[in-house]
């Protein structure tokens, strides 16, 4: 008997280091892969960021500007609906000629007038409704620099290419290089990315119609995906009767998780705008073909959350009485919430992630007012971005990187918020 | 080894000679069905709930065979036997806990108050509320001690007022024996609570809407010693006001709580008899071999 106790710990032994090799082989190999992960990660934020922090920083031109009495204002009525009329696009002009008094040639003004935003005379003319006592006399005013020299000052056009490769020309170059010297440029914080809504000059472009949209598109989406796959998830669940009917009704639900978004825009398209007549490029459809797409996802997690939730506690729920529905309700959904929240929030996610089905509906319109509601039309985040990237001016490429930093930082904020949400829904049992 | 039993004094009423003889339990399921009655009396003079010929089929699977049995007002009735051998799912069809297994079917009549409890009429709500039920394993909600007990008579309307919660809740714990333990404590979750603890919040939660009957299933299986103790303690003080009804794998808790006890072997109901008789003196061979150790 020792002898066979002994050739049993030999064969053991003789088998460890085996056994220990293919433990730790696994775990570098679980390593590596994390840390693939995370290099790939970082590679991604270190190149969205590196392209898109001078994104948030705008090149400003300090013009010397005289409020020409007879242009503004003749009648001196002081009105700001007539100040408001006033030509200020030939102020800002006449301002840049008399500083560059030598530039001459219908030509090269038209350059000169391009060293500063066209939306210069806007600035202007919010100054002077703000500021009519400073009628007739001559102010400094920063402006907006047009995006070509903002690109320059940001070192992104290389100076020693020659000038027929170069976007700006040597006499562009020249005239910045003045208003260097002289201390009239500076680079101020770009507020205009936050508060506005798409333009086509760059500088001028901002994010917000872009952020409203996807917050109208998705509480549409969330008030209508939310009670709907709960509901149906709990009907499900707990209330149908197993059946063929039920099996086919879950294996469709499986099988629409797996379709590919774009044919919900393609449903959207036929259904909601061509044959119930709504408005095209709205928030709403929006919401509603993003809610088809996320309804799918819920109810599966939510089923998964109900399922998790220990049978003893249902037991202990119907054993002293309560029906099936105060079951459900009082014991059962309180304690599955945690899980359905957290596949509430991965559906959102995605649908605030998604443009294909949003191309289909009209919300790729170019749209430069802010949406008041979710009717207005808009866009939305991804397709703001897909815009961008597809637009020629340099400027776009750093927005376009900036555009997709806002877009994280609101999923951020929403898995924060879920997190937020499971921690105070989370009861231990 | 051949021996009669001795018709004794009561005179039960589905008294069944048989002798007595060594079978297996192999052997046993083999004997003709006439053959398998069981021993012992199973009325009782004042009767909470009857049952008559009750068939339990989980699918094809015939688990309780033609079982009748009385249950009498505040006592305590134990129904053991192997595993397996059915007790559990009887317990639940006095309450239709097995309503909620789909496969489940249960024919026969158990009445309560003349009324058949799996009768169309019958609201499995109502029946519920007068036959509760406590669990193998102690499973309280997740919510305050308070809660925990106050939940049952809030549901079915039993209390006008938050003062008349709050005294259910009092007494509830008090007869569960909880109370000097957690009355400093009531808002603390009662998942917090030991196993022992826990098991009697689960009681007095079955309590707190005055059950007639208590189903109580292998309630100390997940308890030491001491927590045992203090439940089976419990479960003879609780005979002053509910009827009990206990299935346990113990067969010295079984003598020691019961006044009655039934002994279960293969889906069918073997003998039943007064706690006492059942122990000492086993007329039914598959009983004896049972309680005295030879399976099970």
């Amino acid at each position: 008997m020792a002898n066979s106790h002994k050739y049993t710990t030999h064969i053991v032994r003789a088998g460890l280091e085996k056994r220990y090799k293919k433990e730790a082989r696994f775990r570098r190999m679980g390593l590596a892969a994390i840390i693939m992960g995370l290099i790939f990660l970082s590679m991604l934020f270190i190149s969205i960021i590196g392209n898109g922090y001078t994104a948030f920083w705008q090149t400003f031109v300090q013009l010397e500007i005289h409020l020409d009495a007879s242009v503004i204002d003749p009648e001196r009525t002081r009105d700001p609906e007539i100040i408001s009329a006033a030509d200020f696009g030939g102020i800002v002009k006449k301002s840049l000629r008399d500083m560059y008094p030598e530039v001459s040639g219908r030509r090269d003004k038209r350059t000169l007038y391009r060293l500063v935003s066209s939306g210069a005379s806007y600035y202007l003319q919010d100054y002077v409704v703000a500021n009519p006592e400073q009628i007739g006399s001559t102010i400094q005013l920063w402006v907006p620099a047009d995006d070509d020299v903002d690109m320059l000052m940001k070192g992104h056009f290389d100076r020693d290419k020659p000038e027929a490769e170069r976007r700006i020309k040597d006499n562009q170059i020249a005239w910045v290089d003045k208003l260097v010297d002289q201390g009239r440029v500076e680079s101020r914080f770009n507020k205009t990315f936050f508060t506005a809504g798409d333009s086509r000059e760059p500088e001028l472009a901002g994010i917000w119609g872009a952020a409203t949209g996807s917050f109208f598109t998705l509480v549409v989406t969330l008030l209508l995906a939310f009670p709907l796959g709960v509901a149906t998830a709990v009907y499900l669940e707990e209330f149908a009767p197993q059946n063929k009917w039920t099996d086919l009704i879950e294996v469709n639900i499986n099988n629409l998780a797996a379709v590919p978004s774009i044919v919900f825009g393609l449903l959207g398209l036929a259904v909601f705008i061509n044959f119930f007549g709504m408005p095209r490029s709205a928030p709403l459809v929006g919401g509603m073909v993003l809610t088809l797409m996320t309804l799918p996802t819920i109810i599966i997690a939510s089923r998964a959350a109900l399922k998790s939730v220990p049978p003893s506690i249902r037991e202990a729920a119907l054993g002293i009485g309560a029906s099936k529905m105060q079951m459900v309700f009082h014991h059962v959904l309180p304690l599955a919430m945690p899980g359905m929240l957290t596949g509430t929030i991965i559906g959102m996610a995605q649908a605030l992630g998604e443009s294909a089905p949003l191309l289909m509906i009209g919300m790729v319109a170019f749209i430069v007012d802010i949406p008041t509601s979710a009717m207005d039309p808009s866009t939305v985040l991804p397709v703001q971005i897909y815009l961008w990237a597809d637009s020629p001016e340099r400027a776009f490429v750093e927005r376009t990187s900036a555009a997709i930093m806002v877009l994280l930082m609101f999923l951020i904020t929403m898995n924060a918020l879920a997190v937020l949400l499971r921690k105070k829904f989370e009861r231990r049992w | 080894m051949t021996f009669q039993i001795d018709s004794g004094t009561d005179l039960p009423e589905r008294e069944i000679d048989i002798v007595k003889e060594s079978v297996s339990a192999d052997a046993y399921s083999k004997v003709n069905r006439d053959d398998r009655k069981t021993v012992g009396k199973i009325t009782h003079v004042d009767a909470r709930m009857t049952c008559r010929n009750v068939n339990v089929y989980y699918g094809d699977k015939h688990a309780i065979k033609d079982v009748s049995l009385d249950i009498g007002k505040n006592e305590v009735i134990a129904m053991i036997g192997p595993s397996g051998c059915g007790k559990s799912t009887f317990l639940r069809c006095l309450n239709r806990m097995n309503d909620t297994i789909d496969s489940c079917r249960v024919t026969g009549d158990i009445t309560m108050d003349d009324i058949d409890i799996y009768d169309k009429k019958m609201d499995v709500v109502l029946l519920r509320a007068q036959v509760g039920m406590v669990f193998q394993k102690p499973n309280p909600f997740p919510k305050s001690i308070f809660e925990n007990v106050a939940y049952g008579p809030r549901i079915h309307g039993l209390a006008a007022s938050k003062t008349d919660i709050e005294k259910i809740v009092v007494t509830s714990l008090k007869r569960a024996g909880l109370w000097d333990e957690v009355k400093d404590y009531l808002e603390e979750p009662g998942t917090g609570l030991s196993g022992g603890q826990q098991q009697r919040l689960c009681i007095a939660r079955a309590i707190a809407v005055n059950p007639e009957v208590v189903l109580m299933d292998e309630p100390c299986s997940a308890l030491d010693p001491i927590a045992t103790a203090k439940i089976e303690e419990l479960i003879d003080e609780l005979r002053e006001h509910y009827t009990i009804a206990i299935v346990t794998h113990s067969m010295q808790q079984a003598a020691r709580v019961s006044q009655r006890t039934a002994y279960f072997h293969l889906g069918d109901l073997i003998e039943v008899g007064d706690t006492d008789m059942i122990f000492t003196n086993p007329r039914h061979q598959l009983t004896e071999d049972y309680i005295t150790g030879r399976f099970g």
